[in-house]
């Protein structure tokens, strides 16, 4: 029974690029569907093992910049970083893992952060290799945007997949064990040492090949888009927190939301306030538009605190409370 | 071949003696108990034999093999499975979920994991609880999983620090059912407990311990009447002969 309203939900997705043509709301599917695999992979290293990241941003733009040089450097096709995205983004992953899990609970977080500016900065600085913050430039492969949105699809659904299948498994219950209490589960005979590496890596490839994608799709990267804290690794906490953490459909969730509300923003409120602007003539709320777009980091400060104090247990967590609250027929 | 001995064990945490050059052996098939006032060592020997702690010197040996200052994991891939004084229940998880874990300690497979797991809440006496989440139970119920969760790791050694603790006259004597059972079915005990109706009743011998050293060692019996022990327990002017 739990599988329809998620076959109905691909369906739907399957469908979308052909009936809806907008090149606008086609972009940001892609966006969404993106979000839904760096959601994953956050929530199976934060949600699930309870190791929270600040720093997927090092995943992400390590795959993107994998892509990017594989055409520009070698002049093999991008689309290869889709696999060798994944597999740098473990490359960083494993020696990172390595180190710092043998720190618990906020110090790990705090080192997931500085791997995300250490990472940025190599990026800016190795101008060699990365041409810093000239950044990448790549010929797309496809005009149209409904191929991208296919591969963005295919890659969200076997993320999803993937961590339905690793959750019921004997990883799942390792990594469950580990986020509530490590000790026990040594004593269990978990290795939490390794299997925390083994989520941390799953989640590496899943985010460097959400990476590579973006690089493919937007066709030009420079390390302050890939390696941004708050557009993608405070993002990716977002998208998480929202729709759920440790929830299968959470990040699928999250990731619609968190599109929603950047564009929302970025739009200065879809529009809203040029909408005034033209209308009263006025200079003030124009430049007040300016500001709003560009407030969307508060935007989520602010997005994070209601759910956090409303829905602890995000959209998905908490759907039941949700269902309730707004039933009219309340018992 | 002895089954298990820890010989000399010392643990210093700076510049305090928590454990002062303690030996003893324990024999396949016996519940042993260690008991001692408050502070004398007792979940240290635990946390050193169980690897959480390091020994500062000393040597744990099971079945002929040292195994002082392996992985905690590792100890219990090798059969010895503790509980916790402080109980640690996987809150989130149900109590299903909580044994299934431990299962997976000795199976490969999901359908595997959950058959030892049903069968050992049966033997625990806690099937009917297992839908429920494990944070959601009682002190006794979490004790008893604490136990529960130890068994599906297979242990040839079970460890058990202070399971009675807390609990109530009916659940002590449950409690005190369960470990019988536990031995019956061929399982090796080391019990640390503090309630005196417990240890007395189930153990076989005892060995007693008192700032970190030991002060005796025998039948319960011989342990009860110890001059040392009653000063330990009760101070001198009770340890009159």
């Amino acid at each position: 029974m739990r599988k329809v309203p998620a076959l109905i939900l691909l369906a739907v997705l399957l469908a979308f690029p052909l009936v809806v043509r907008d090149h606008y709301y086609q972009h940001l599917m892609i966006l969404v569907l993106m979000w839904v695999v760096i959601g994953s992979g956050w929530n199976i290293i934060a949600g699930y093992t309870g190791q929270v990241s600040f720093g997927d941003a090092a995943f992400f733009g390590t795959g993107a910049y994998t892509a990017g040089l594989f055409a520009s450097k070698l002049g093999i096709s991008p689309w290869w970083g889709m696999v060798f995205g994944g597999v740098t983004a473990m490359a960083v992953a494993f020696p990172f893992g390595w180190i710092t899990f043998r720190l618990r609970g906020a110090y790990f977080a705090l080192a997931t952060l500085a791997l995300n500016e250490v990472m940025r900065h190599v990026a800016t600085i190795w101008e060699s290799l990365t041409d810093g913050m000239v950044g990448i430039l790549i010929i797309q492969t496809f005009v149209s945007k409904v191929p991208y949105y296919y591969i963005a699809l295919g890659l969200a659904v076997v993320s999803v997949l993937s961590i339905q299948i690793i959750m019921g498994s004997r990883w799942g219950y390792y990594f469950l064990s580990i986020r509530e209490d490590q000790d026990a589960a040594e004593s269990l005979g978990v290795d939490t040492h390794y299997y925390k590496m083994v989520s941390l890596n799953v989640a590496a490839f899943l985010t460097g090949m959400a990476g590579a994608l973006f690089m493919n799709y937007m066709g030009f990267i420079d390390p302050e888009v890939v390696f941004s804290l708050h557009d993608i690794s405070i993002m990716a906490i977002l998208v998480g927190i929202v729709g759920g953490v440790g929830t299968i459909y959470g990040p699928v969730v999250g990731a619609f939301v968190m599109v929603a509300v950047h564009e929302f923003f970025r739009t200065g409120f879809f529009g809203f306030f040029k909408g005034l602007a033209a209308i009263t003539g006025s200079d003030a709320i124009n430049v007040f538009a300016r500001y709003v777009s560009q407030a969307h980091v508060l935007g989520f400060g602010i997005l994070v605190v209601l759910v956090i104090l409303l829905l602890p247990n995000g959209i998905v967590g908490d759907w039941n409370k949700i269902v309730s609250k707004l039933s009219p027929f309340k018992k | 071949m002895s089954f298990f001995e820890v010989q000399h064990l010392v643990k210093y945490f700076g510049g305090l003696a928590a454990v002062n050059d303690v030996s003893f052996e324990v024999k396949q098939g016996e519940i042993f108990g260690l008991i001692g006032p408050n502070g004398s060592g007792k979940t240290t020997m635990f946390n050193m034999i169980s690897s959480y702690h390091h020994p500062t010197s000393g040597g744990v040996f099971f079945k002929d093999r040292e195994i002082t200052g392996l992985k905690t994991y590792k100890i219990c891939h090798l059969g010895v499975a503790r509980t916790f004084q402080v109980v640690k229940p996987l809150g989130r998880m149900t109590v299903e979920d909580n044994v299934i874990a431990a299962a997976f300690s000795r199976v490969k497979s999901k359908h595997q994991a959950r058959d030892v797991a049903l069968e050992i809440l049966d033997f625990c006496g806690l099937a009917h609880r297992k839908d429920v989440l494990a944070k959601s139970l009682s002190i006794g119920e979490r004790k008893r999983l604490e136990i529960t969760r130890a068994m599906a790791t297979r242990p040839q050694l079970l460890l058990l620090d202070e399971t009675a603790a807390g609990l109530n006259p009916a659940e002590v004597d449950q409690a005190i059912e369960l470990i019988k059972k536990i031995r019956e079915n061929g399982t090796t005990i080391i019990i640390v407990e503090h309630i005196m109706k417990v240890i007395m009743t189930i153990s076989d011998r005892i060995h007693a311990i008192n700032f970190g050293q030991t002060i005796a060692e025998g039948n319960p019996q011989e342990v009860a009447n110890n001059k040392k022990v009653i000063e330990a327990y009760l101070g001198e002017e009770y340890a009159q002969d």
